[in-house]
């Protein structure tokens, strides 16, 4: 089953190219054919010459970002973007989400859906799509979300997962939490559920954890890129009985995001590390799955500096439903994808235990398993954990916060306004958050 | 590719824009030695519209080594000037003008495949920069309502030989207001400051340090024109500036920064959309391995008041709004590690605490390996407003020169009167926000939902 990746803007383009390069670098290591095989149908196609293309459409309102990251495949060797897959203006969205949703999504409509609609032809059996960009922008954010729109409206039986980018909190563009505000309370009206990545936990990885000294984007992306692989690569599933499962947008789906209130999910992996201190590291499932846990529920996303001292309440303590609440992060449910060698004997009683999911499912359907006993991305042996929890609660109330003063003063409205947005759009927004926020507070109950 | 429109109005518009179109071609030339993006030159440097009412300038501009770049269909010149009189250059030259402007600027636009915005520069204290200039910007807005204008505005200092410079810059300042999306005004005493402070640099240098030559700020060399006009030095600032606002357009980076994104998250509110720019470095050590301490000093500069092209202190008052548009081998960290460095000895306004906007281009200006334009939305420009309108009123009161521009064709008192208000208002606002400096503003009260 294949999946078609759908790059937004300048952010999208650069994480699904580099999301490309790791799956096909990761197929081309593995030494066990069906994996490769499986993961290059998921992700890519043949041509007749035997050239991998990758199964995507870039999308841009200006074209520097999408020719550099076509031609960044295109010298890896391994494989490509096909030549007609892309869509770009000249100029871009000004950073307005309202420019882009109103006036350039429509407008560039037809031709987007035309290279989606190729795309999906191409595929034996579509397992789904996966849009990808940021939040911050006016293209990701604005045309990204007209265009899952779209998908929603063509292909209403297929699973959407959005990958979505959110900036530094400290800002990389001023109007950033409009634009936030804006994209998720729509998408979450859109999308089967929204897999996050946020720069200021990703850059406290490659500084504390892959102590990187000078930190670029691509090094931001590339760990990203990394995390979301190990999701996405082929793996056996309780419902794929004994084969790679074919349908791993919507088993993912299920397991964790069945509640129309709950869709913000957050990944983390382990292990992760310079590349050069891979091959002197061993691994085992007790320590690597201990960490995992921990990492869980101390809300934390390396294991550099993990907190210790972060415990589930225990049962007696009452209901709460503070953000902070001792700094433990409640699950509603979790993912969890053992890969490489020994997965059959790994020990995963810890992600069962009651005491870290909220109450209302019983833990045997909060915790998913997925194994492959494939390493994966040269770590001997790795696991990613895909969890719907409190760990985005934080990030998105202070979002929504900085919006909401910004919003009292007016500032930037009229930018919005001249673009066919209105005050009773933005009010829309803030309260479908308010609504999301609230939900996921009251997990610890 | 986008492409934008520069037009160049008055003896120091045109001055100012062909330091800047020299400069361009000289950085589109080392770049594309390495053999980088040709796409950028072949478009962007079509478009310039040259007006003046004397001819010295741009005949000066027609014999030089420039005259391949302009034809004659670009330029609109007359003969008598306009006495550094507002009035003449908005309403006579404006209307007997109108119709031979709008088409060179249709022509300019119609060369370009996406227009994104148009650059207008002119100097506010003469009459046909200030009164034609602003004439031109209305002219743009009707004409081209969906394209962005940005002014580079030179401002007069106070000891400015043109005695009706007041008039001339509080007339053409309620224009500014009005029409233009983004301004970015700029001060001859501060540009005469930044230069000394090269030159100083340059000769009293620490031994071992060489000051690169070849750097597009201190110099003409290399350039085409062979010859410094006095005004040169100061020119090349204000070009470099352009220079650098254009580079996310005009090269690569892994954090594009777009001229309408500069507008969008700039301008808070409409009318307040004067931008205080800073360059960094001006000069620079021929000490080509910079370690990241030189870095941090770069943006430690581009917030001093030394740097600002303002006479203005923004460490004192409050932001608005900044941008951050870096150029070079420079890394999302590094940018990161110097916003959270200096954010704390940095005001801002009570909704915009994180207010940044950052682009990152990979291609450095010629001289430098990397450098840093900062625009800030800040209310220092209330002192520099305030004084303009102080010699506007000292002049005013008395009615001196007045007649001047009454006698011209069109002209009212209540143009007068009514720019004053204009710029009053103004500065009331920055005012308002002024105020709320110091207080603590507590957190909106949020939506509650009903569980």
């Amino acid at each position: 089953m294949s999946v078609v990746t759908v790059q937004l803007g300048q952010c999208g383009n650069q994480v699904g190219q580099e999301l490309f390069d790791v799956i096909s670098s990761d197929a081309q290591d593995g030494q066990r054919k069906t994996y490769s095989s499986v993961s290059r149908e998921r992700f890519f196609r043949q041509t007749s010459q035997g050239d991998f293309e990758a199964r995507a459409v870039l999308v841009d309102m200006e074209p520097k970002v999408i020719n550099h990251s076509m031609n960044r495949a295109a010298k890896s060797g391994r494989w490509r973007y096909a030549e007609a897959s892309h869509f770009s203006q000249k100029q871009g969205s000004g950073n307005n989400w309202a420019n882009g949703f109103r006036v350039l999504g429509p407008r560039h409509r037809d031709a987007v859906e035309e290279l989606v609609r190729r795309e999906v032809e191409h595929c034996d059996v579509l397992a789904g799509f996966i849009p990808m960009m940021s939040v911050a922008g006016g293209t990701g954010s604005g045309v990204g979300t007209f265009v899952t729109q779209c998908l929603r409206d063509v292909y209403p039986s297929s699973f959407v997962l959005n990958h979505l980018t959110w900036p530094y909190g400290t800002g990389e563009v001023i109007v950033q939490n409009y634009n936030s505000v804006l994209t998720l309370a729509h998408l979450y009206q859109l999308s089967d559920a929204l897999l996050v990545h946020e720069n200021d936990a990703v850059h406290r990885i490659c500084s504390q954890q892959l102590n990187l000294k000078q930190i670029s984007f691509g090094d931001l992306n590339r760990v990203i890129a990394h995390q979301l692989a190990g999701v996405l690569q082929p793996a056996l599933t309780p419902d794929s009985c004994g084969a790679y499962s074919g349908n791993p947008l919507g088993e993912l789906v299920s397991a964790l995001a069945c509640h129309p209130e709950y869709k913000l999910l957050s990944a983390c992996s382990i292990p992760q590390m310079a590349s050069a201190s891979i091959a002197f590291s061993t691994f085992s499932w007790p320590a690597l799955l201990k960490h995992l846990r921990q990492m869980l529920i101390a809300n934390t996303k390396m294991e550099e500096g993990i907190d210790w001292q972060v415990r589930p309440p225990p049962a007696s303590a009452g209901r709460t439903s503070s953000l902070t609440a001792g700094g433990f992060n409640a699950s509603l449910a979790n993912l969890l994808i053992l890969r490489g060698k020994d997965v059959y004997s790994a020990e995963t009683g810890g992600f069962e235990d009651p005491a870290i999911y909220t109450s209302w499912l019983p833990p045997a359907e909060a915790l998913s398993l997925w194994k492959s006993p494939v390493p994966f991305d040269k770590y001997e042996k790795s696991a990613t954990l895909v969890s719907n929890s409190q760990a985005l609660l934080r990030p998105l109330d202070d979002m929504v916060r900085k919006a909401w003063n910004m919003f009292a003063s007016r500032a930037y409205i009229h930018q919005y306004v001249k673009f066919g947005i209105s005050e009773e759009d933005f009010l829309d927004s803030f309260t479908s958050l308010e609504q999301v926020i609230s939900s996921y507070a009251q997990l610890q109950c | 590719m986008t492409q934008s429109v520069v037009v160049q109005v008055g003896q120091c518009g045109n001055q100012v824009g062909c330091r800047f179109w020299d400069l361009a071609l000289r950085e589109h030339a080392h770049v594309n030695k390495r053999g980088l993006y040709d796409e950028a030159l072949s478009s962007f440097f079509r478009n310039a519209v040259l007006i003046d009412m004397e001819e010295g300038v741009v005949n000066g501009i027609l014999q030089g080594p420039l005259r391949e770049v302009f034809d004659s269909t670009q330029l609109l010149t007359d003969v008598s000037g306009s006495g550094n009189n507002w009035a003449v250059g908005h309403l006579t030259y404006g209307s007997a003008y109108r119709e031979a402007i709008v088409n060179k600027l249709r022509k300019a636009a119609e060369h370009c495949d996406c227009l994104q915005c148009f650059f207008l520069i002119h100097s506010m204290g003469g009459g046909t920069g200030s009164g034609l200039g602003t004439r031109v910007l209305s002219l743009l807005e009707e004409e081209f309502p969906d394209v962005c204008r940005i002014v580079t505005a030179m401002y007069p200092s106070a000891e400015d030989d043109v005695i009706t410079s007041p008039y001339n810059s509080v007339l053409a300042m309620r224009e500014l207001t009005e029409h233009a999306d983004c301004v970015l005004p700029v001060e001859n005493q501060s540009l005469v400051d930044i230069v000394n402070k090269i030159s100083v640099m340059s000769h009293g240098a620490k031994p071992g340090s060489v000051l690169r030559k070849d750097s597009t700020v201190t110099s003409g060399q290399g350039s085409l024109s062979p010859t410094e006009k006095p005004f040169d030095a100061m020119n090349n600032i204000v070009a470099n500036l352009l220079l650098n606002i254009t580079s996310s357009a005009r090269f690569e980076g892994s954090l594009n920064m777009d001229l309408n994104e500069i507008a969008m998250n700039l301008v808070p509110f409409p009318r307040l959309h004067y931008l205080v720019p800073s360059l960094t470095p001006l000069y620079t050590l021929a000490d080509v391995n910079i370690p990241t301490r030189r870095l941090d000093q770069m943006f430690s500069d581009a917030f001093s008041k030394d740097h600002q092209l303002i006479r203005a202190d923004p460490k004192r008052s409050l932001y608005l709004a900044c941008a951050l548009m870096v150029r070079g081998n420079v890394q999302v960290s590094d940018l990161r590690r110097n916003i959270e460095r200096l954010r704390p000895s940095l005001p801002f306004v009570s909704w915009n605490q994180e207010g940044w906007k950052t682009g990152l281009c990979s291609v450095p200006p010629v001289g430098h390996s990397h450098s840093l334009l900062a625009l800030a939305n800040n209310t220092c420009v209330k002192p520099t407003f305030m004084e303009l309108r102080d010699r506007f009123t000292k002049l005013y009161r008395k009615k001196a020169h007045l007649h001047h521009y009454l006698d011209v064709d069109g002209m009212e008192q209540s143009i007068f009167s009514e720019s004053l208000s204009s710029l009053s208002e103004l500065i009331d606002e920055y005012h308002q926000l002024d105020a709320t400096k110091a207080r603590l503003i507590p957190d909106a009260p949020r939506l509650s939902i009903a569980r």
